[in-house]
């Protein structure tokens, strides 16, 4: 044990961020947590292409977070009189502690993230991981087409940025979905079974926090509701192609994520991302 | 050419910048790519601007240390590096001459421009070595973020695709 971890303490000031810092964390959220997934896979893919394609998207996912994380960092030390949830390094004083993207990334605990439980889910098999990745994708992809229109210029500014990079994700994850869905037995039955698996925690990314409602006179955030009609569209194009039922929607949806309340397997994920930070923090290579 | 604080001139600052070249594709100048966006020179320092090819792409960070590094070398000591997103940097930026140098390099440039829709559809690709035209996708993801793996059906040779974007 070295000073600096006995010395190391986290104090946390009330997290009351602004709306639109909770905003911009939780798409930061949401990018940084399926990255992190994702990359799980790296060395593991099934054959080296997928293993590539997969490390790719966690790269993509990863650096559309940094950026959202840079801009909430910004803001929240431009607002620096206003109470923002800071963690803070050891012996670092609270009135001169600086929000980064690497603090708001490693720093925050649990009930601080508000990714959508969706992302935070165990891998499972390729199937699952797939399946994942396809719901998630097709909401991104309507989602930064409307924040594309966002009166904050920096939001949509990254929006324009990672939409490009979204269209891939659908377009890869779509093919895998319709590969394993008519595919041989085992691959359809496995594809299924992650559907069915991850049907529940699809209503969340319909259902607004209140930050994004409070932002929505201003354009900031978007309607996510709205998006609803055109993500199923396309989810039920694809499961037909890959001879998918699509599931009941009037079915209870699992909430939570984007005030906080995660499952028990973020906590996992955090404890292996934030561990060298926390133990050794500052460190760097 | 030695620049000094006197004599830089914003022509030579852009020929400084034709002379970094991209980290992963080393034939190419981050001016072919179409990274570097604007240059603003006043009395007290200069500022680049420059635009991330990929969000998650590594190489930038090594970009800017270059960029940093010839203007330091040429004299001048105050340096700004500006990380600009938007417009999203397309492969429609790339110079011809970037686009002849990927060519003899191996890797197949650029098909076609990014505002048409059908770029992800099925498209033609040349093979950079033997010219053939009959090519397959292997994988939409290849080596780096903004290459695909391709392989050609008369000389077999896989290679990278620069993909449209």
């Amino acid at each position: 044990m070295n000073d600096a971890s006995n010395n190391f303490k986290l104090l946390k000031v009330t997290p009351s961020e602004g709306f639109r810092e909770a905003f911009i964390l939780h798409l930061a959220d949401n990018s940084l947590i399926m990255g992190h997934r994702l990359s799980e896979w790296t060395g593991h893919g099934p054959m080296l292409e997928q293993d590539i394609a997969i490390s790719n998207i966690a790269l993509d996912l990863i650096g559309q977070s940094r950026n959202f994380y840079q801009y909430a960092a910004q803001l929240i030390n431009i607002n620096n009189e206003r109470e923002v949830s800071k963690t803070l390094y050891p012996g670092e004083d609270l009135n001169e502690a600086v929000a980064t993207e690497d603090s708001l990334a490693y720093l925050r605990d649990a009930n601080e993230f508000k990714n959508i439980l969706l992302v935070e889910l165990p891998n499972g098999d390729w199937a699952k991981t797939i399946m994942k990745l396809f719901l998630f994708s097709v909401y991104q992809l309507y989602f930064y087409q409307k924040l594309i229109d966002s009166s904050d210029k920096q939001l949509a500014a990254i929006a324009e940025k990672s939409l490009k990079e979204v269209t891939y994700h659908v377009r890869w994850s779509s093919e895998w979905v319709i590969r394993l869905g008519d595919g041989t037995d085992e691959s359809h039955k496995r594809i299924s079974n992650a559907l069915e698996d991850l049907w529940s925690f699809t209503g969340e990314m319909f259902q607004p926090a209140d930050y994004e409602n409070s932002l929505l006179q201003k354009r900031i955030s978007i309607t996510v509701s709205e998006l609803k009609n055109d993500w199923q569209n396309k989810v039920r194009n694809v499961f037909e192609e890959a001879t998918l039922m699509y599931p009941e929607e009037n079915i209870w949806m699992q909430t939570g994520g984007k005030n906080g309340t995660h499952t028990e397997h973020l906590g996992y994920i955090l404890a292996e991302m934030q561990f060298l930070q926390r133990a050794y923090p500052r460190c760097e290579w | 050419m030695q620049l000094t604080k006197e004599n830089i001139t914003i022509d030579a600052a852009w020929k400084l910048m034709n002379e970094i070249n991209d980290p992963e594709i080393p034939v190419l100048s981050i001016t072919d790519l179409g990274i570097v966006r604007d240059i603003k020179l006043n009395e007290i320092e200069i500022e680049i601007f420059i635009t991330p090819t990929y969000s998650g792409c590594p190489a930038m960070n090594v970009i800017a240390m270059n960029i940093r590094m010839i203007l330091w070398q040429n004299e001048f000591k105050k340096i700004k590096i500006t990380q600009q997103l938007s417009p999203a940097w397309t492969t429609d930026w790339m110079t011809e001459a970037g686009k002849q140098k990927l060519k003899s390099y191996g890797i197949a440039p650029p098909v076609g421009k990014s505002f048409d829709k059908n770029y992800l559809e099925k498209l033609l690709v040349e093979c950079p070595h033997c010219h053939s035209m009959n090519t397959k996708l292997i994988s939409q993801f290849g080596s780096t973020s903004c290459k695909a793996l391709y392989q050609c059906n008369d000389c077999l040779e896989p290679f990278d695709y620069f993909k449209c974007h």
